[in-house]
């Protein structure tokens, strides 16, 4: 079996029964100089985006920021509302009355990066998208539960379809398909 | 029994049972959802909560239209069923976070089964908690007067309270249970999307999945950002039941003003939250055959958490006394050492005591822990005692208060009985359509369990430290 590869196709994929294959076919490909690889599992496989090269995880920032705008603001309008737009005077205590904002800029703190932390994640990785032309790939239902894919994409600049096909086949893989774009 | 090498037999017991591949969680777990028929329990379980539902939904039409009146408060106790109804509530949606995040930060890998389950319990109770403060506001339509936005009055909600903290606190926590419990739906409900069978149920988990094909760089930031709302959700999960405390400790009433509130109210939480995990982890285990990932080790755990919380709340009814007695407060003796035990709601505080501090000493016996049967009717107790113990604080301290002329006996009246019945009835109804169309364990983390039982197995084989009895 050759599956004929053309530019115009998304890539090709190669199917795998355990993460540990799955593991030692991601190295292989980044050995052989493959840099626009994806892989596909039914669960986070530990070491496996440090072997994609996946370093720009931004998500920790996305919610420092969620965080800051939150407290800041939170911590902006109470301040707003007792000193700037409606200062009352109970019994001479201070309009900056801090300690009393704590609780407030606290739970919007959280909020702000709760959201950010949902939305950065979403955002990131590009969710919601319906369609994506791997959902193509026979039996990739079963990536979400007990199958373990690697994907070369056609983009990559070492793409070239006999010699793809060539390194996946020496992973003895369950089977490898076009994916079509 | 009391040898030293029990601790390290029994942490070495299975918290998944052997056998298991990433196919057979999967499988085993799905089917619950999209192979198995709704079974003729599940209906009649299902209508009875419904028919509960109807009664709230009565218990509030009427209410529209008469007002707080039907109710038993009136001066001097103004805050009646509704408050007690809602700290009740609340306290119980915190052991769902608390499970999900707390025991994911430290990696208690006992949490996976039944985290799932408590998320979605913790958002049906914050569901209900929410109710109540908004119906008990007699004109609910204007509940929005709680938060800041921009009003033709130019009024700001006012900032120096505890009761707006609480609306904050409440709804963000509302907010956050949410997202939490969703992010990690999502991988689940791809599985359900890839193995649904039916157009209909394909384009509805299809639409939650939002897309997901489990790529390693979205599982990358997928594990960040859950990581990440585990560590938020902890001190917010802390915060809430604190602020709910102050909402009685910045009072100046006597039996609530006092620095013991915020971790005797948080350990309450928690102490009732698992009360009702167990109340409902043990009859669904039953029902859907699920004691290879509830295994008696989860029962057993939970149980000592029980147990644990158990005697702070104790200690904190101790020190309560105590403070009133060495504080030499006259208004917080007459409270605290007449009042509440020997007074008008003797009988209340003494069922609270025997509910709460005594009967849950049966945990320090093992055998007791995994008797399924005395852990479950024990959880019962349990949450009633929780309901006491907010009933004697909200309602000993108002009744008598400062001016003798005022003071009276307050009674809940049948639509006081009547909401919080129903709403006992809205929340059950949600965790049967729960149990219905959403998978009650997490079955990527299930995989990953596996997945680590396994390397386990490999890495030394005589001594499995997931799968006992796995090797050959």
């Amino acid at each position: 079996m050759k599956p004929q590869i053309e530019a115009r196709n998304y890539g090709l994929i190669a199917e795998f029964a355990s993460p540990e294959e799955l593991l030692i076919a991601a190295e292989t490909a980044r050995r052989e100089g493959f840099t626009h690889l994806d892989a596909y599992t039914p669960f986070p496989v530990e070491g496996l985006a440090q072997v994609l090269e996946f370093r720009r995880n931004r998500i920790p920032l996305v919610v420092l920021l969620g965080g800051l705008a939150g407290g800041i603001g939170g911590y902006f309008m109470l301040w707003y509302a007792t000193n700037v737009d409606y200062p009352i005077n109970v019994g001479g205590r201070p309009f900056h009355s801090w300690p009393m904002y704590l609780p407030i800029t606290f739970e919007l703190i959280i909020l702000g990066a709760a959201f950010a932390a949902v939305l950065g994640m979403l955002g990131l990785n590009g969710l919601p998208r319906p369609h994506h032309p791997v959902f193509a790939v026979p039996g990739f239902e079963r990536a979400t539960r007990d199958r373990f894919f690697l994907c070369v994409m056609a983009t990559d600049p070492l793409f070239e379809s006999g010699r793809v096909v060539t390194m996946l086949e020496t992973l003895r893989p369950i089977r490898t398909t076009v994916v079509p774009a | 029994m009391a040898s030293s090498t029990a601790p390290s037999a029994e942490s070495s017991e299975p918290v998944l049972a052997p056998g298991h591949t990433y196919a057979t969680v999967t499988d085993k777990i799905s089917a619950i959802v999209l192979r198995k028929k709704t079974g003729r329990r599940w209906w009649v379980g299902f209508l009875l909560a419904f028919f509960l539902v109807n009664v709230l939904f009565v218990s509030l039409a009427y209410l529209l239209s008469a007002g707080v009146g039907i109710w038993g408060v009136r001066t001097p106790v103004m805050w009646g069923f509704a408050i007690v109804n809602f700290v009740w509530w609340i306290g119980i949606g915190h052991a769902g976070t608390l499970i999900s995040a707390i025991l994911l930060l430290l990696k208690q890998q006992w949490r996976t089964s039944i985290n799932r389950f408590a998320e979605a319990m913790t958002l049906f109770a914050v569901s209900c908690a929410g109710l109540f403060p908004l119906i008990h506001m007699g004109r609910w339509w204007l509940f929005y007067w709680l938060f800041p936005y921009p009003n033709t009055m130019d009024m700001w909600p006012q900032w120096r309270s505890p009761l707006v903290w609480d609306a904050f606190a409440v709804s963000t926590y509302a907010t956050v249970s949410l997202l939490f419990w969703y992010v990690g739906l999502i991988p689940d409900v791809a599985t359900l999307r890839d193995r649904a069978r039916n157009r209909f149920a394909q384009i509805g988990y299809g639409i939650l999945a939002m897309g997901w094909r489990g790529s390693a760089r979205h599982w990358a930031r997928y594990q960040t950002a859950y990581l990440l709302l585990a560590a938020l959700a902890t001190p917010l999960v802390v915060s809430v039941h604190t602020i709910v405390s102050w909402d009685f400790a910045l009072a100046i009433m006597p039996g609530w003003h006092s620095t013991i509130f915020p971790p005797y109210f948080v350990a309450g939480a928690i102490y009732s939250g698992f009360a009702m995990v167990l109340t409902l982890a043990l009859p669904l285990r039953k029902a859907y055959s699920l004691e290879d990932f509830i295994t008696e080790r989860h029962v057993d755990n939970m149980a000592k958490v029980l147990l644990a919380t158990g005697l702070i709340v104790t200690y904190g009814y101790v020190m309560e006394a105590f403070f009133a007695w060495y504080g030499d407060n006259p208004y917080e003796r007459f409270m605290l050492l007449q009042e509440r035990p020997f007074g008008d709601y003797s009988h209340t505080y003494w069922m609270l005591i025997a509910s709460n501090c005594t009967v849950v000493q049966i945990l320090w016996l093992p055998a007791a822990r995994r008797n399924v049967w005395l852990v479950w009717c024990i959880s019962i107790v349990v949450n009633v005692g929780m309901w006491l113990e907010r009933y004697v604080i909200i309602v000993t301290s108002l009744h008598k208060d400062y001016l003798p002329s005022s003071w009276d006996v307050y009674h809940g009246t049948f639509w006081d009985y009547a909401t919080f019945y129903g709403s006992i009835g809205l929340f059950a109804t949600l965790l049967f359509i729960f149990v219905r169309f959403l998978p009650v364990i997490s079955m990527a983390e299930m995989r990953e369990l596996v997945h680590h039982a396994d390397e386990a197995t490999e890495a030394n084989p005589s001594q499995p430290a997931i799968q006992e009895g796995a090797e050959p």
